[in-house]
């Protein structure tokens, strides 16, 4: 759906060039829930846009569903961005329009005639939840409640992308939660794809099919958003992850640790098995558990565990040969064998 | 010499048509400046640096012009006029005559107030009309226009509290008006009586352009 090549920006300023984006390519099919994650000044909100040319890139091509957007100007480029949706940290709705214009204007600027703009307002206000707020000012919105007039109003023309920018971080966790179930129903009963940046490694493990990790303007890590949880490959995705999914056991647990400390990764339905247990019967090891849990990305379990083993050291190394032949992944963090 | 009541009455007639002048001069000229001051304005704003009709000569050149009708102090620019004002309203004396440097004067005036308006706009708002195809046209009209609105009244309520001031200067040409008349009589002629009426008019009408100003920009202002 969205095909970005070799896209560079580079920005002008008084220090001289910045790159604001570094020859990024990525692939986003189509359907798909695609996070860009990174640090405020990685790129990410410059490369997101990119793919409307809400700035132009320096170098490089974007493709949206087939249309080389970088080819086009003026009303072309226009008419092409009626087929791709927007949405903003601070909304940025038009604050002397209510809530019903607000959504009309989109559908202004895409020509539809004025007797079929009412009922489909309706209907994109009746999707949001909101019906009941038509006439209503922004200023007497909540913040989750403006959100959704922009996704109304993103959504009027039926764009065949959404992009969302930073949608949630103004938002508190409870209402970003209902943001980004709305965003997930959308994905799923209009078939919109759809790319987001955050900084919020929970938006992305919550929703997110795909993702990528920016850092200085480039992508450092891409991947199915479970695959990266389960085996991250950079300093910063850890960093990341440990925001969400944090393993930090205290100094004076591990100093008090004498045998090896392990850490063990379950992906997908083997989560649930009882491995450990089994492992623990058919070895003459003791496991001590230090720290562990089980996360659910995209309904699949991810289960990672800490724990200390005590024993023969070719009963531990056959204990962790029995977990790695159970399709788990064994990383020994202290203490060798 | 105080406030002669008598002689006020006696004046009424004189002060009631320059009242009728100053408010003929001053509706002429701010219906004139709001006509072509603010296309002016919004032509300013929407070619400066980053916005969507960015222009960097158009937007020079235009400031340049804008810049220089400011820069002549106005009883300068009416004499300076007096061909112009000739050729438009075919006679250099009167109401008429001064409206048209009036008009000149306020033109650039509001167009910088609209301008600045224009500037308090969130870029956001602007960025996401243009994200959801709207046409240059669509944001100028739903998007500035209606997001500066409550600025823009305000600015209306400036130039016409300037043009208030600016058409005493008109009896220079002959122009009448309030202003003219505290100049005249009261001041080269030391009355007092139409000094004292005339400032205390021109009191109350300053200050009910003023109150009827902010509040229509409160009225409207849906933030």
């Amino acid at each position: 759906m969205i095909k970005i090549r070799n896209l560079s920006k580079i920005y002008k300023t008084k220090k001289g060039l910045v790159k604001g984006v570094d020859d990024v390519s990525l692939t986003i099919q189509k359907g798909e829930i695609y996070g860009i994650v990174g640090y405020s000044g990685a790129g990410k909100s410059s490369l997101l846009r990119c793919i409307n040319l809400l700035e132009r890139p320096t170098s490089g091509q974007i493709k949206v569903d087939g249309t080389d957007l970088t080819s086009l100007k003026g009303e072309d480029l226009r008419l092409a961005r009626l087929k791709i949706g927007m949405i903003f940290q601070h909304f940025y709705l038009i604050s002397q329009k209510t809530v019903f214009d607000n959504i009309a204007f989109s559908l202004k600027a895409a020509n539809v005639p004025a007797n079929r703009i009412k009922g489909r307002v309706e209907e994109l206000l009746e999707m949001v939840g909101l019906a009941d707020k038509k006439d209503v000012y922004p200023s007497q919105l909540s913040g989750g409640q403006k959100q959704r007039v922009g996704i109304a109003r993103a959504l009027a023309n039926n764009p065949k992308v959404l992009l969302c920018d930073e949608a949630t971080s103004a938002l508190d966790p409870t209402t970003t939660k209902s943001i980004l179930s709305l965003l997930k129903k959308i994905n799923k009963e209009l078939h919109i794809t759809i790319v987001l940046i955050t900084h919020e490694m929970n938006v992305v493990k919550e929703i997110c099919n795909r993702m990528a990790i920016m850092q200085s303007g480039k992508v450092i890590e891409e991947g199915a958003v479970y695959d990266i949880f389960a085996n991250p490959q950079t300093e910063l995705t850890n960093e990341f992850i440990e925001s969400v999914v944090s393993f930090e056991i205290p100094e004076v647990i591990l100093n008090g640790c004498t045998g090896p400390i392990v850490k063990v990764i379950f992906k997908g339905k083997i989560a649930s098995e009882g491995i450990i247990s089994d492992m623990l019967q058919q070895f003459n090891v003791s496991g001590n558990f230090l720290h562990g849990s089980i996360e659910y990305i995209q309904e699949i379990p991810l289960g990672i565990f800490i724990m200390e083993l005590k024993g023969e050291k070719e009963e531990i190394e056959g204990s962790l040969q029995f977990i790695e032949g159970r399709a788990a992944q064994v990383e020994v963090i202290r203490g060798g064998l | 010499m105080g406030f002669d009541y008598h002689h006020f009455i006696e004046l009424i007639p004189d002060i009631n048509l320059a009242f009728m002048q100053t408010v003929y001069m001053i509706t002429i000229s701010l219906i004139v400046a709001v006509l072509i001051g603010l296309p002016i304005g919004i032509l300013l704003f929407v070619t400066d640096k980053g916005l969507f009709l960015e222009n960097r000569w158009f937007k020079n050149g235009l400031g340049f012009v804008v810049n220089l009708v400011r820069s002549i102090p106005f009883i300068i620019l009416l004499v300076a006029l007096l061909p112009l004002t000739d050729w438009i309203v075919g006679s250099t004396i009167g109401p008429t005559a001064a409206s048209v440097s009036l008009s000149v004067a306020a033109i650039p005036f509001f167009a910088r107030i609209v301008e600045t308006a224009l500037r308090e706009i969130d870029k956001g708002v602007i960025e996401a009309a243009i994200a959801a195809g709207a046409t240059p046209w669509m944001i100028v009209k739903d998007v500035l226009l209606l997001e500066a609105k409550s600025g823009i009244i305000s600015g209306v309520t400036l130039t016409l509290v300037s043009l208030i001031g600016f058409s005493a200067m008109a009896g220079t040409v002959g122009g009448g008006g309030i202003g003219d008349l505290a100049i005249r009589f009261g001041y080269y002629r030391y009355d007092n009586t139409i000094m004292i009426a005339t400032v205390v008019i021109l009191i109350i009408l300053v200050q009910i352009i003023q109150l009827a100003g902010d509040f229509i920009a409160k009225v409207v202002d849906k933030r």
